[in-house]
């Protein structure tokens, strides 16, 4: 079966790159507005360096929805999630410019305190990292250190509501005082989105949070994925397309640091415009 | 098929030339074992090695230690005459126990001594005789009226330490006449017959433990150096462990990238390998002459070993912010933790058992180190135990040179002693940050 499948692989391989040069032309396609818009990002550049990892994306997250941003690996799909609550601003070398709004707000001015941002956009990882404390302290951190709350009764509560929410509190009820790295790779990642939950974000930004986790685990996240839009704006990157295609309703695909294609998850997954969108989701590349 | 089979036989038949892959691995397997296994034995050999010199250093000073932890005190059969303590005014004016207090004893243990051997005659002869007691003999007397008042007047029996010539002459069973040592013949008959009167007893030197230097060494201890290292390393701790965190944690943390910092940066580690010496000049010029700081306190001492100390705790301590996950730092930063939290809810924690490592290498260090304090005057001689960090102090490195300078016999034994002492207490802080770092990791 290899003997066979190795030349052809190279011929794929060879087509993306004949697509390569003919992206460089192409503006996106399908539809990258929202009726209703948490989140709007018009001309965003970002370079890291003189390297240009992102060029001219635009597009809307939509409200308690979930957007998904897909794309092989190196295409700029995280750096543009983490410009989403000014994660990259911990990094010298990165430049952004290009408006992001929140509810019609800049988020990069002066006057804007990248906090007080994060505390509104929330993010989880792709690699689960519980702080090395205990269950409890991992979820009441957050809202102690924006002082959500003036009694121990309103911080329990808090982080019961949290774990519940995240489908962990039945597994973890007995136990709130072991160490939050104890648990399972799954319930370390449910935990982070518990965390993040319990500073009440508007939004939540997912970097690829399934993708350390086996089948079963990435299940029970991507259920919660689905209850969690009823409160919450998500946004996620993901590099399973059948992840995308469950989860998401809208999809962006992002190829070399440009927004390739957007619209509504079951066009991209059935009647993509592009060729380089329907290479990809067809697992022909990526 | 029979093409496939023809290529399996072709196959078969080369192998039968050459040796196939398995057969090439074990070979080159042995060769492998055999590596590792000397590998192994060279590693089990430093480690042999290593320990072997630390059992020798450790074995040699606790065996030359060992007599200055044992005194030999003499029995004198003491007479608290009035005459002789030279009490003759019995108004009551002046009360016989305020007179005690300048009352000649020199005069009371010559006379009682000359009692107790009245075959000794001549200048000579006696002076021999009395220089067996130490010259804290008499001192040892008064102590003994004051407390028990009653004696006045009566016959009592004392227990005074002997000189150290005496008392090094008894450990050491040396020959007379034995260079160095400075026993004559007399003495040594004298000595044989309190040792026959059982006169004669060793005990334990509590005073090694309980006493400051002093020019005699049956009366030398070890208090003030171990007070004065104690003073000097809380100073060095809470001046350097606090101003290297905080050093690292800037650099580390919230200084921007660029020339300025990476000067800084080049300095740190410059300083770090400055001699020593360069640094007690630095305190004598700056510290002392300039800001007016006392000679020969723990303080200045403190300042100068923080000077050397904290290159060592930011270095280390950076290494251990570095080491830090990154992943912990963007949980936080993601949950809208500002950098102040990050750094000190998190990083801080995290780095803590290498920051602790950092500054116990750092404390060890200075508490070795002899040259830069020579420089800023702890090297004095002191009789008094430092009781603040502006007191004069020395310290035990410091001490263990001056007492190795010294030509007196039983000097030797102190400063094995010291050495033992100094040993002692880095073996104690090492095992304090051992226990303070399993801590740390725990939570």
């Amino acid at each position: 079966m290899n003997a066979i499948t190795l030349p052809k692989q190279e011929q794929v391989n060879k087509t993306a790159q004949t697509n390569l040069s003919e992206i460089e032309l192409t503006q996106t396609v399908g539809n990258i507005y929202a009726d209703d818009a948490k989140m709007s990002i018009r001309n965003a550049n970002v370079y890291y360096g003189d390297k240009k990892a992102i060029d001219n994306i635009s597009l809307d997250v939509a409200k308690n929805q979930v957007t998904a941003l897909i794309g092989p690996s190196g295409c700029g799909k995280s750096t543009f999630l983490r410009c989403l609550n000014r994660m990259n601003d911990t990094i010298d070398i990165c430049k952004i410019t290009g408006q992001f709004t929140l509810d019609n707000e800049n988020i990069y001015t002066k006057n804007l305190d990248p906090v007080l941002l994060r505390a509104r956009v929330g993010m989880v990882f792709q690699k689960p990292n519980p702080f090395p404390k205990s269950i409890y302290d991992n979820v009441a951190y957050g809202a102690r250190i924006h002082g959500l709350t003036s009694n121990k009764a309103e911080l329990d509560e808090i982080v019961e509501t949290s774990l519940q929410k995240a489908g962990l509190f039945n597994e973890v009820k007995d136990r709130l005082n072991d160490p939050g790295t104890g648990l399972s790779g799954g319930q370390q990642q449910r935990l982070c989105i518990a965390r993040t939950i319990a500073v009440s974000p508007e939004v939540i930004l997912m970097d690829e949070p399934a993708s350390a986790l086996d089948p079963i685990a990435t299940a029970i996240i991507e259920e919660l994925i689905d209850e969690l839009k009823e409160k919450y704006t998500i946004a996620i990157v993901t590099h399973s397309m059948q992840q995308a295609a469950r989860v998401s309703q809208h999809t962006a695909y992002f190829h070399m640091g440009k927004l390739v294609e957007m619209g509504k998850t079951e066009d991209i997954f059935t009647r993509p415009s592009h060729k380089l969108t329907e290479n990809y989701i067809t697992g022909r590349f990526g | 098929m029979t093409k496939l089979n023809k290529d399996l036989n072709g196959d078969s038949s080369n192998s039968t030339n050459t040796l196939s892959t398995t057969e090439k691995i074990s070979l080159s397997l042995k060769n492998r074992h055999r590596k590792e296994k000397r590998f192994k034995h060279i590693g089990l050999f430093s480690v042999l090695f290593g320990f072997l010199l630390v059992v020798i250093l450790i074995g040699d000073i606790t065996s030359k230690a060992l007599p200055a932890f044992n005194q030999h005190w003499v029995k004198l059969d003491v007479n608290y005459q009035a005459s002789w303590l030279n009490i003759s005014d019995y108004s009551v004016q002046s009360p016989i126990t305020k007179q005690m207090k300048k009352a000649n004893y020199r005069n009371v243990l010559k006379k009682s001594l000359y009692q107790m051997f009245p075959d000794v005659s001549g200048r000579k002869d006696k002076r021999k005789l009395s220089k067996l007691l130490s010259s804290n003999a008499e001192f040892t007397l008064k102590n003994n009226l004051i407390a028990f008042p009653k004696l006045f007047e009566k016959k009592t029996q004392v227990w005074v330490k002997l000189d150290d010539d005496v008392d090094s002459y008894l450990k050491e069973a040396f020959p007379l006449g034995e260079a160095g040592l400075r026993i004559g013949q007399k003495q040594a008959q004298w000595l044989a017959q309190l040792i026959y009167n059982e006169r004669v007893e060793s005990r334990f030197n509590f005073s090694f433990f309980t006493a400051s230097d002093s020019r005699e060494p049956e009366l030398a201890g070890i208090k003030g150096a171990l007070m004065g290292t104690l003073l000097t390393m809380f100073v060095t701790l809470l001046l350097s462990f606090p101003l290297g965190v905080a050093g690292a944690l800037y650099l580390e943390e919230f200084a921007p990238k660029n020339r300025l910092t990476d000067f800084i940066e080049i300095n740190i580690n410059n300083l770090a390998a400055v001699p020593s010496i360069v640094f007690g000049l630095l305190g004598l010029a700056v510290i002392i002459n300039l800001f007016g700081l006392p000679r020969s306190a723990p303080l200045v001492g403190g300042i100068v070993l923080t000077l050397m100390t904290l290159p060592t705790i930011i270095i280390a301590s950076r290494a251990a912010i570095k080491a830090v996950p990154p992943s912990i730092r963007e949980a936080a930063l993601g949950l809208g933790a500002s950098k102040m939290q990050v750094t000190f809810s998190h990083v801080l924690p995290q780095a803590m058992p290498g920051i602790i490592t950092g500054a116990i290498i750092g404390v060890a260090q200075a508490l070795g180190e002899t040259a830069p304090l020579l420089m800023i005057g702890m090297v004095a001689f002191i009789v008094d135990v430092p009781s603040s960090i502006v007191d004069s102090a020395t310290v035990l490195p410091v001490q263990i040179f001056l007492w190795a300078d010294s030509p007196e016999r039983a000097f030797l034994a102190k400063t094995s002693a010291a050495i033992l002492v100094l040993l002692t207490l880095l073996l104690i802080i090492n095992l304090s940050a051992t226990m303070l770092r399993s801590k740390f990791e725990k939570k």
